[in-house]
This record gives structure tokens, sequence and C-alpha cells, in this order.
């Protein structure tokens, strides 16, 4: 196929995946702000949510303080801000439009959808800042309608050759960058020893973040007891039953990229560093993790998935 | 002006409806007024849902319209449409021999048939093409010719668009559309269908592969982008076909074979279907300036690696200056008289044309020889005072670059408007297809219509709106027989 329409495919998907992604922090963020601070904890909940979907320095550079009808309109709808829901939606049909050879009628309908509806929206406020909290939470839900929809076409529609796996590893290293840097911001409450000082007033915390990530009925089914912050990093960072987890992220992308290598007869260094990343998490424990410090792992993690996704774009996307 | 009466294709004058729109003006007399409207909403938002989108040069960056649909298709037997067909395709035969003629010894010069000028000084002659040949001697492989009608059994063509002519995925996706709104109707008349036309264009596309192609010869669409007015056609047509839709970029030339970048590396390409124009494709050869073409792609070209369709150079062929010379062509390569008419047209390039347009602006239609998309032209009864004498200024400086026709009275046909059922002007653009295996036209074509009252302008982009065009099957208009007698008792 051609390097263009593949990166199309992956770059489409990583945006539908990051759209769902900050449509969900900025959920968990608003939950937290409506408790009390004594249960809430440190009340810096949209600095968090703007650290975690990486738009901070940009927030800082052209907005006032992180309250939360800027932090709202910065992460769903700034034009200005390039990972916006809005930009993520824009981007994402921008993409579409451009390989739409190799879209199913159902894939370009779920984003093309998406579009329009977002127009509708957006003529609907006026142009305004300010949203009305109940439009917001239609907003929201829209947005991970928008990709189910879209995984959903892709998983029922999509012939089984090298667009789908394309589009497949785009997911599954946007996934994995999003649930890592939810991982980095709130490092400091899964911290072991962080229970025994603080008690159950980080327990909101926790649950955020499992409600940012959708699991934590999940949580409930895998570890059936209470939550405890280890095993929240254990959940999200070494469960392969997890989807979001790390490793399920991992599984996957060495499972596309080397359905790619066997088709085209060939593998390269995207093939090799992924299963590297993917043994170094099969090999380890929350134990040696916590050893090394979480901080350093998921720091250089996140490094390693994104030095991943330059290599796929040297190998196949860029040429 | 003077009110010209016209052929309404539903309704004669006296009243009587015409046998082909018997059940259409029944259906019609049939559905309420409101349930028009909600079907055409329903069409509409098919549209929108498909993408079906054009977009708008001079309205900024990204701006994308619909084309208006109507839901009343346009009707026509098929005994007409044999005759039209017919027509169209000597048409395309007679300008495919005229090609090759004008790249080739230009006998048709020699005899002093077509001013030498015409040829030597025309903008759209390319020199590039002189002295070879390409494949199978065939130049034009999709050509759309745009037809009115005025009477029952007058046909008028209006221009012969060979180069790269769209419209072709209004026309399949009017079709489908339509079958999703008015399915009842489609089952009481039997429409000749439309849907194999990528089938038949892929067929053609494959026969002009060069020798050197193996047995299944690449092909690709290649397209000047996702900002282009037609790049909805453009992707449409890539994936009915099931070949890679490319920008120049794309693709890349070495030892003058054209290859495209793909994921496992480089692909060679054997056939092109480019719908970009000619000035832009190689900016080593034409405009240095292009950013959208291909650099060395007309040196695979005329090394036989590769084949472009349309060939470079058609333009020479549809410019509106060659344009009333055709039945001249007909005649000469043929031996033939023209199937149908050429619109009589004023070549201002004459003296004594000149002179009568001049003094006739107010009743005539005074086009561009190289204009197109409905811009550039004249449109001399509706035009106010100040409008032509603005024109007149252009055509004083510069005679030879217009052409003028006399205002046809263009046939109607009823469409559902703002206040209802009214009648509009419209036209029709059938597509012919030429491979190395044949000609073909797939039977109708993308009719377009003049929304607003009165207005002869039917171009997508001055307003105008688009119907599906149903060729029926004479036959199912006979008299049902009478049933065997029967005691009324019963």
């Amino acid at each position: 196929m051609l390097s263009r329409t593949a990166d199309n495919l992956y770059w489409l998907a990583r945006y539908v995946e990051r759209a769902d992604f900050l449509a969900r922090i900025i959920k968990a963020a608003q939950r937290l702000a409506t408790l009390p601070t004594s249960y809430s904890g440190t009340g810096t909940e949209w600095e968090s949510a703007l650290e975690s979907s990486g738009a901070a320095q940009g927030f800082r550079a052209t907005r006032g303080a992180a309250e939360e009808a800027s932090v709202v309109d910065y992460l769903a709808f700034a034009p200005d801000n390039p990972s916006s829901i809005r930009n993520c939606i824009k981007f994402a049909r921008a993409n579409a439009r451009a390989v739409r050879t190799a879209l199913t009628a159902e894939m370009w309908e779920a984003i093309n959808g998406a579009w329009i509806e977002l127009g509708r929206f957006e003529t609907s406020n006026n142009g305004s800042s300010r949203y009305d909290r109940e439009e917001l939470s239609r907003f929201f839900e829209f947005v991970k309608k928008t990709s189910l929809d879209y995984d959903g076409s892709v998983d029922r529609t999509m012939l089984r050759n090298d667009a789908y796996w394309f589009s497949r590893a785009g997911l599954y290293i946007e996934r994995a960058d999003n649930t890592a840097r939810i991982l980095d911001v709130k490092y400091h409450v899964l911290l072991p020893e962080h229970e025994a000082v603080g008690g159950s007033v980080d327990y909101f915390q926790w649950t955020a973040i499992l409600r940012a990530v959708s699991s934590l009925t999940a949580y409930h089914w895998v570890y059936r007891e209470s939550v405890k912050p280890w095993l929240i990093a254990d959940l999200l960072i070494l469960k392969k039953e997890m989807p979001r987890s790390l490793i399920a992220c991992y599984d996957n992308i060495v499972r596309f990229l080397d359905a790619i290598g066997d088709a085209y007869g060939r593998v390269g260094p995207s093939q090799t560093q992924a299963r590297d990343v993917l043994a170094r998490l099969e090999h380890a424990t929350t134990n040696e993790i916590f050893k090394i410090g979480l901080h350093e792992f998921i720091t250089a993690f996140v490094e390693d998935n994104d030095r991943l996704g330059e290599t796929i774009s040297e190998q196949y996307l860029l040429h | 002006m003077p009110e010209v009466s016209c052929f309404d294709e539903m309704t004669l004058a006296d009243g009587a409806i015409r046998p082909v729109y018997g059940k259409i003006a029944s259906w019609l007399a049939a559905t309420p007024a409101g349930l028009l409207a909600a079907r055409r909403a329903q069409a509409e938002l098919l549209f929108r849902r498909i993408g079906i989108t054009f977009a708008v040069y001079g309205e900024g960056d990204g701006t994308e319209r619909l084309i208006p649909f109507d839901i009343i298709p346009r009707m026509m037997l098929r005994s007409e449409w044999t005759r039209l067909e017919a027509g169209l395709m000597q048409r395309v035969k007679a300008l495919n021999l005229f090609l090759a003629d004008i790249y080739g010894a230009q006998e048709i010069v020699k005899a002093g048939r077509i001013p030498a000028d015409l040829v030597s000084r025309n903008a759209e002659f390319r020199p590039e093409m002189v002295g070879w040949r390409v494949p199978h001697d065939i130049y034009v492989h999709i050509a759309g010719i745009d037809v009115v009608r005025t009477g029952e059994d007058d046909f008028y063509v209006l221009e012969d668009n060979v180069r790269t002519p769209s419209g072709v995925s209004y026309m399949l996706e009017n079709r489908e559309v339509m079958m999703r709104v008015a399915p009842d109707l489609f089952a009481d008349h039997r429409v000749a269908p439309v849907e194999n036309y990528p089938d038949v264009l892929l067929a053609a596309l494959r026969s002009l592969a060069p020798p050197a192609a193996t047995a299944e010869p690449t092909i690709v669409v290649l397209t000047p982008g996702r900002f282009n007015s037609a790049y909805y056609e453009h992707s449409f047509l890539a994936d009915k076909l099931g070949v890679e839709l490319v920008e120049g970029s794309d693709l890349l030339v070495e030892d003058r074979i054209v290859y495209m970048r793909t994921t496992q590396g480089e692909k060679r390409v054997d056939v092109i279907y480019r719908r970009i124009d000619d000035s832009f494709l190689d900016p080593q050869v034409f405009r240095a300036d292009s950013i959208i073409g291909v650099a060395g792609l007309m040196d695979a070209y005329r090394a036989g690696n590769v084949t472009i369709t349309n060939a470079v150079g058609t333009g020479i062929a549809d410019d509106k200056a060659i344009y009333t010379y055709v039945p001249e062509i007909i005649d000469f390569y043929l031996g033939e008289r023209a199937l149908l008419n050429n619109v009589p047209t004023w070549r201002c390039r004459e003296p004594s044309a000149l002179r009568y347009v001049q003094a006739h602006l107010s009743e005539l239609v005074v086009k561009e020889v190289n204009g197109s998309g409905g811009y550039g032209m004249l449109v001399g009864p509706h035009a106010s005072v100040a409008e032509r004498e603005v024109f007149a200024a252009k055509l004083a400086h510069d005679p030879d670059n217009f052409i003028a026709q006399p205002t046809l009275a263009l046939s109607t046909t009823p469409t559902l408007c703002d206040a209802g059922i009214a009648p509009r002007h419209v036209d029709l653009r059938p597509f012919v297809l030429i491979g190395a295996n044949g000609m073909r036209v797939v039977p109708g074509g993308l009719t377009r219509v003049a929304l607003k009252e009165k207005s002869l302008v039917v171009n997508s982009s001055q307003g105008g709106g688009t119907k599906d065009t149903w060729i029926v099957e004479d036959s199912i208009f006979d008299e049902i027989p009478a049933p065997r007698g029967q005691n009324h008792m019963i």
C-alpha cells in the first residue's frame, strides 16, 4: 500500500484514541473537582488533567490560571491547542478524507458523522468558551461513542491486511502513551509508602485514575478487593487481560507489527524494538518496578514508546 | 427579453403528458408536497453523510458544499437514447482520429479544412506529443459530452469535454440515493443500470497497459489532492476501481519508469488515470512551479513505459474554437454526416461574424474559447447593459478568444423547487469510455438542472443542481393487454 495511506490510517487511529482519552480525563477531573477538598486531596485536578493530556505547556503559555472552565475549553474545544478534542476530530477527518479509498463506508461514516456533529455542537454554543454542564456531558458521551463507532467499524468491516494492521498499531501506540501519561502524572499517589502516610484521602484519586482508563469495574473483577494503589499500578502496567494496560498494548503492537513483517516477508527495527519492550514488561514485577522507582520506569517507557513510533514512521510511513 | 417557448419533457404545449413521464406525473400528483420535501431532505442527509461534497474556489480554505439534488428523475426512452448514443460514439471516434492526425501528419490542415494557426497557435496544442503515437492511437479514453434538447427530435452538443471530465460520481451516487428514497418508482420503471460504469472503466484502463506490464497491470488515479474541488470524485473512482489514489508526491520516475512509494518500497505503475491538467503533470516539461506533478513523467510516457489517460494534449479537441469544426472533422475522417447537431456558432476570429456578434450581443451567449465551468461567459439576454459593455470591450480587444451562440431554448423538466414543482432547464452529460477493447456509453449520464427560474446556467459552481437520469425501455409503456373476458358477477 502507499506509504502515505498507511501514515494517514495510523494517525487517524491515534487521533480517535486521543480524543476518547481526553474526554475521559476531563470527566474524571470534573468528578474529583466536585468533591470537598478534604476528599479530593490536593485540589489541583485541573493542573493534573493538563499534565496527563500533554497540554500543560501550551496552556500556560496562552491561558491564565488552571480552573475548570478554562481547562475544559482548552482541552476540548480550543482551536489553538493542537491536541484538543475538537482538533483530534478535525485531524482524524482530514486524514480520513485523504484516504477515503482505504476506509470502509462504515469507518468513513463514523468519522464524518462525528465531524458533522462537532460542527453542530460548536454552532449551538455560538463560539462561546463557556459550556453548560449538561451540554458538556452530552459532548463527552458523544466523543466516547465516536471512538466506539469507529473502533467497532474497523473491527467489523475492515479487511485484515496491512491497512488494518497499521491502523491497529497506531491505536495501541497512542493508547500505551495515554495510559503511561496518566500513570506518570499520578505516580506519587500510587507509591506504596504513600498509603501509610495519607490513609484513605487518596481513594478518590485512585478511583479517578481507574475511571480515566475505564477500568474501575475491571479492577474489582481482577483483584476482588478494595482499591490499593500498588494494585492499580499492577493492573495498568502488567495485566494482559486489562485492555488499556501497557503490556496489553504491547502484546497487540507486537502482533500487528509481526503481521506486517510476515506479509511483507521482511522484518526491521520496529519489530525488534516492540519485542524488546514487551519482553521487559513480561519479565517485570510490581516489586521490581517500585524498586527502580515508578516514575523512572514510566518515564523510560514513554521514551521507548515514542521511539517506536518514530521507527515505525521511518520504516514504513515516510518513504 | 422575449419569452422563448421551450420544450418541456413532461408536459406538451397542449397539456398532454409525454408517455415517458406518465408514471412520474401520476407519482407527483399522488404524493403530498410535504412527503416530497421530506424525501428531498432524506436525500440531502444521505449525500452529507456519504460526504459527497465539492470545494468552491474562492470561498476560503476547506469550504465544502453539497450540490443540490433534485429527486424528480429526468426521463428518456431507450429509442431516444440509442440515437443519442450513436451520435456520441461517432463524435468521440472522430475526435480521436483528429488528435492522432494533429499530432501526426496534420492531413486535415493540409487539406485546408481547418485553419493552420488554430492548431499551431492553440494554447492547448502540446508540441511534446508531436511525432510519436500513443498506445492504440487512442487519445481520449474518457469523454463527457454535454448535450441539450430543444424539441422532440432536436438534440445539440453544447461542448465536448475530453480533458478530465468530471461528474460521473454524481451520476452513480444520484442513482444510489434515488434507489433509497424512491424504491417504488424504480420498481415501476425498470431503469437501465449505470452501476457497471466502474467495471467498464477498469476494463478500458487495463486494456491500455503498456506491453511491458504484467498480466495484472498496476493502475492508479492521480489527484491534485484533497483540496481540489473534485477530490471526492477522485477518491470515489479509485475506490470503485479498487486502485490506489495517488498524489504527485506518491510517484517517482527512475530510468523512465514510474513507481509509487509503498510501505514495501517502490512499485511499478503501468496506467495513470490522471485528474490533473496537462500543464501541472511534469514540472520538467510543463509548468516548473507545479508541486502536484511528477518530475520525469513525460519521459516515461514517451518511452512507452506508462499510459496516461486521457492522453496529454487532448485539450485541443475540446477547445471551443475547434468545436465549431467538429461537423467538418466528422466528415473528413469518417465521411459521415454528424448525427448530433452542433449549436450554430459565430467564430469571432472571422471579421463578418465578429460584426454580427457585436451588433447582437443582447441576444447571444458569448464564451471564451478556453473558459470552463460557466466562467468567462456572457449570457446576453440576461446581462445588464453595463455587463454587456464590459464584455464588448473584452471582445473587441481579443476577438480570437471568443465564440458566440444563439441562446438555445433548453428543454425543461419538472423540478422540486421551494414553491413547489416547476419546470427548470436541464442539460445532460453522458460519459463515453474508449479502450483498446472498444467503445462503450453507460446508458444515462449526469443531468444538470438550473434551479433558478429561467436560468440557463447549469454549472454546479453557479448554483446548478443535479438529477438522476433514467433510460427506460419503450416497451414498458405499451398497453397492458386486456384480461380475458370475465363475468362481472364474480
